[in-house]
């Protein structure tokens, strides 16, 4: 089952979630984007979490239509086959980029050392791209890990601050406000708006983290 | 080539910003009153798309080191090109050496300055805007800081009369309390009946927290919902009004976040933005409901009206160059 709604006279929102986040929705969202994103009339078709964005040009179509278009798309569209990439990012864990450690380690009752090993043994995949630039959003952390946003979000923390937040992990692609537990920080450059691929992550890469330092 | 004379964090240049880039995490910016900018540009015969600059920091000084046509359009102040006042909405040409004067607007929160040819500044991920956040487009990714030289494309300045013109009714600009049109968003049946009922009812106050990236709006009642509700992060557009657990709204703006999570009640829609992003801090707002043929229906009306817009200006561009 889905819903659909507008967002706007030019959006609609499919949103497939029931509860908690699965993977197979996911991989279907994607195939649904990518063949939603093929059609003419589409501007852009933006996977969130178990969900799905698309933008057109409400002054040449009609969102009935596409909203029609929409549900076909889903209702015959099943997984997605392309083959997921897999991206290491080496991480220093602690110190002053781990503040958060010992409030996680606290929330799951787990020594410092092994909220790092939870963290860093996780396997992830990029279930979607957005927020700011290039920040992606990475499912798969250890359950343990589920330690709910900030209360109040940090007014700015560095770019590549590894973190945790709402069940998910991620990394900061630029300076920026934040209510996510930070961990550790890498120093990959997740987004450049002057690369041929501006994003270093695609929806449904594998990611691993490699603890050094 | 232009030189910036007043330095400020807030005024940057603005087209109409990236229409494909939420996959990658990065907001579609661009004016503000993307209605502004584009009669800025029709007024000058640009592209209806070209790059100008988009001012909310007064008094705005620029200094012309060569003659170049431009004009003045959004939030009305007093403007003066040497000691010459100018009218609203309104094209103008400047000789070398002559000094452009915004001041403060008494009406509306943005004003835009374009510029015969439109401004030279380089296309990345497809648009010359700033994007702040990810420091990228614009010049060098930020804000116009004092000192800071332009140029304009070059372009044909003897489409301009010389004596400028403009338009005999300048745009509207919210008074007193703007009329926002929005439709129900996904959440809006997960608020309460009082709720729902007082999002429409309710007087809301842009607060001083409102910039390019979201208004934050106050009013005596929050708003609540039947239960609490978690959602999964979901692609949000400008327009969106989320509405966080102290249920004070927030209508995300050109610079938004691309996905949030936060309960939605309503979507602003697209040809109201501008009134928004016209209102100054402090003023009040009221939300209208509208249903989904009337918001197809305002925003293919916008387009004709500015699509003849052009073709009115164009046409008496020439009327005034033949005399």
């Amino acid at each position: 089952m889905i819903r659909i709604s507008c967002a706007g006279a030019g959006a609609l929102l499919l949103d497939a979630a029931h509860g908690a986040f699965n993977d197979s929705v996911q991989e279907r969202i994607w195939a649904v984007a990518r063949r939603m994103a093929a059609l003419p009339e589409i501007l852009q078709a933006v996977p969130g979490v178990n969900n799905l964005l698309i933008v057109f040009d409400a002054v040449q179509y009609d969102p009935a239509t596409l909203e029609h278009s929409l549900r076909a798309v889903w209702k015959d569209t099943l997984v997605d086959a392309s083959p997921a990439r897999e991206i290491v990012l080496p991480v220093t864990y602690g110190g002053t980029f781990g503040e958060d450690i010992p409030v996680v380690a606290r929330f799951a009752g787990l020594t410092e050392e092994e909220v790092i090993a939870a963290h860093v043994s996780g396997e992830y995949r990029v279930a979607a791209i957005g927020a700011m630039p290039g920040f992606a959003y990475l499912t798969g952390l250890d359950p343990r890990l589920a330690i709910p946003r900030r209360a109040s979000p940090r007014v700015s923390v560095e770019q590549g601050a590894v973190s945790i937040g709402g069940g998910q992990a991620g990394v900061m692609p630029c300076t920026s406000p934040t209510g996510w537990h930070i961990l550790g920080k890498t120093e990959e450059i997740l987004f450049d708006a002057h690369r041929p691929e501006p994003c270093l992550f695609r929806l449904g890469d594998r990611v691993k983290f490699r603890r050094v330092g | 080539m232009i030189e910036v004379l007043t330095g400020s964090p807030l005024n940057a240049i603005q087209d109409l910003g990236r229409p494909r880039t939420m996959t990658l995490g990065v907001s579609r910016g661009g004016a503000m009153d993307s209605a502004a900018l584009k009669l800025g540009n029709l007024l000058l015969g640009n592209d209806i798309d070209a790059a100008g600059i988009e001012i909310v920091f007064f008094p705005f000084k620029i200094r012309f080191h060569a003659d170049q046509a431009f004009a003045v359009t959004g939030a009305r102040g007093v403007a003066r090109l040497d000691d010459e006042p100018l009218p609203p909405d309104w094209a103008a040409k400047a000789r070398a050496g002559q000094i452009l004067t915004l001041h403060a607007p008494a009406n509306g929160a943005r004003s835009y300055v374009t510029f015969a040819g439109g401004l030279d500044v380089p296309v990345v991920l497809g648009s010359r805007s700033t994007d702040m956040k990810g420091g990228f487009g614009g010049y060098q990714g930020r804000a116009l800081e004092a000192g800071t030289r332009l140029a304009a494309f070059p372009s044909d300045a003897k489409d301009m009369p010389s004596s400028g013109y403009g338009l005999a009714h300048p745009c509207d600009l919210p008074e007193n309390v703007a009329e926002v049109r929005c439709l129900p968003a996904a959440e809006f049946d997960a608020f309460t009946d009082d709720s729902r009922a007082l999002f429409f009812e309710q007087l809301w106050t842009v607060t001083r927290t409102a910039n390019r990236l979201g208004y934050r709006l106050e009013s005596e009642t929050p708003l609540s919902l039947r239960s609490p509700l978690e959602l999964l992060s979901h692609g949000i557009v400008p327009g969106t009004v989320q509405v966080p657990s102290a249920g004070m709204p927030i209508v995300q703006m050109a610079d938004a976040n691309t996905c949030g999570g936060y309960p939605k009640i309503a979507n602003v829609i697209e040809p109201d933005l501008r009134l928004l992003a016209q209102t100054q801090t402090g003023r009040q707002i009221r939300f209208i409901r509208v249903e989904l043929d009337e918001a197809v229906a305002a925003v293919r009306a916008d387009a004709i009206r500015m699509h003849e817009l052009g073709l009115a200006l164009q046409s008496a561009r020439a009327t005034l160059l033949a005399r």
